[in-house]
């Protein structure tokens, strides 16, 4: 399997990309909603916000790294039968979701800097503080990061039954793209045209 | 005109003994909401209140006719660390958003000896109103070197967190909050 996406199928460096982001992003929605909950007396109450920012900001740096990779690859192309309304909901979805991404990421960071200190990831390294003049910034902040994490989530929710339907429904192969196990994958190299993706109604 | 002279003169120096309504130098930051708090039975965690405004009244030939009014912004917390006030500005604590503002007002002053003072009032605080007392000393006062008029005290009090409706487990140490209050007046 080669690294770069073509037209029919992804490489396997944007597939490994998104299944690193995804349970990262959704393990953070959780650890998030669990941490707040802690007792102050909890082993976690300090060791989970930890973590929860630490994975933060590795999920940006990867964050930045797909859309790079996805600037410089093509994207495959829709199932051939799919609606033109449909390919743009998608598109726009994904597109939602990265802008999401980027403003929850952003919110979260300017609460925990909001007082000029600095977030550890994981004692390797730190991500200083910049902004700290908003009003009661760590209050606004607070909010903004919480509604758009249930956006966020909402939305890859939407996503994840898109894609169960497209499999499970359309009998498509939408999801098996994503996995790498699209039928037509072994042959269809570089310059595979668009058309043998027809074969896959067959599955 | 000798009696005149008198009363001018009285007058001039009459200031150092006045009833007199002050203005709390908020504006000048010569007054501060201060608290502490336990932590964990092992140290004192300090914090304060950076907006909040507020008169008294003083005289001293009667003390006893005293009284003060505040009104604390209490998003203003402040304890040096973002992520701590913001977790106190929510509902595990004061829950800001639905009770901004803190008030005291006082309703006795009690002279003691020696500028010492108890000061009782009901402090309203996460929208319950409870009555304290607070033990004030009066640091000083006199005129300043800008042609005003001033008059120090301190005070300090304590209550307990589930008093005013705060119930969240800081532990068995961290019951009771201290206030320090200390607060500079411009006579108005």
């Amino acid at each position: 399997m080669q690294a770069r996406n073509n037209q029919t199928r992804y490489g396997w460096a944007a597939i490994a990309l998104h299944w690193l982001m995804a349970p990262a992003i959704i393990g953070l929605f959780a650890l998030g909603w669990w941490m707040r909950q802690l007792s102050y007396y909890d082993p976690w109450y300090q060791q989970a916000p930890n973590i929860h920012k630490s994975i933060g900001v590795l999920l940006l740096l990867l964050l930045v790294l797909r859309l790079f990779w996805r600037l410089i690859n093509v994207a495959p192309q829709a199932e051939p039968n799919t609606p033109r309304w449909q390919t743009l909901v998608a598109k726009g979805a994904h597109q939602l979701i990265y802008l999401l991404l980027f403003a929850i990421m952003f919110s979260g960071y300017l609460i925990s800097t909001a007082d000029g200190r600095a977030i550890e990831v994981f004692g390797w390294f730190s991500l200083p503080a910049t902004i700290q003049s908003i009003p009661n910034q760590e209050d606004m902040a607070g909010s903004v990061h919480e509604v758009l994490a249930w956006s966020l989530i909402i939305l890859v929710a939407i996503h994840a039954l898109a894609a169960l339907k497209h499999h499970f429904i359309d009998h498509d192969s939408t999801l098996l793209k994503m996995l790498g196990l699209s039928k037509d994958s072994e042959q269809s190299e570089e310059q595979a045209p668009i058309t043998t993706t027809k074969k896959e109604t067959a599955l | 005109m000798k009696k005149l002279t008198a009363l001018l003169f009285a007058a001039l120096l009459g200031t150092t003994a006045q009833a007199a309504e002050y203005k709390i130098d908020t504006k000048g930051a010569h007054a501060f909401v201060q608290f502490r708090i336990k932590h964990l039975g092992y140290s004192w965690l300090y914090g304060r209140f950076d907006d909040f405004d507020g008169s008294f009244f003083y005289d001293d030939k009667a003390p006893e006719k005293s009284s003060v009014n505040v009104n604390i912004d209490v998003t203003s917390l402040n304890s040096n660390h973002a992520e701590r006030d913001k977790h106190l500005r929510g509902t595990d604590f004061l829950n800001t958003e639905k009770f901004p503002s803190a008030t005291f007002k006082s309703t006795s002053f009690e002279p003691l000896a020696d500028g010492k003072a108890l000061l009782k009032g009901e402090l309203t605080l996460h929208g319950i109103t409870k009555p304290i007392t607070i033990d004030v000393t009066n640091i000083g006062g006199g005129k300043d070197p800008w042609g005003g008029y001033r008059q120090g005290f301190s005070g300090t009090t304590e209550f307990e967190l589930k008093d005013f409706g705060i119930d969240y487990n800081l532990g068995p140490a961290s019951q009771k909050v201290e206030m320090i209050l200390d607060i500079e007046g411009i006579r108005i």
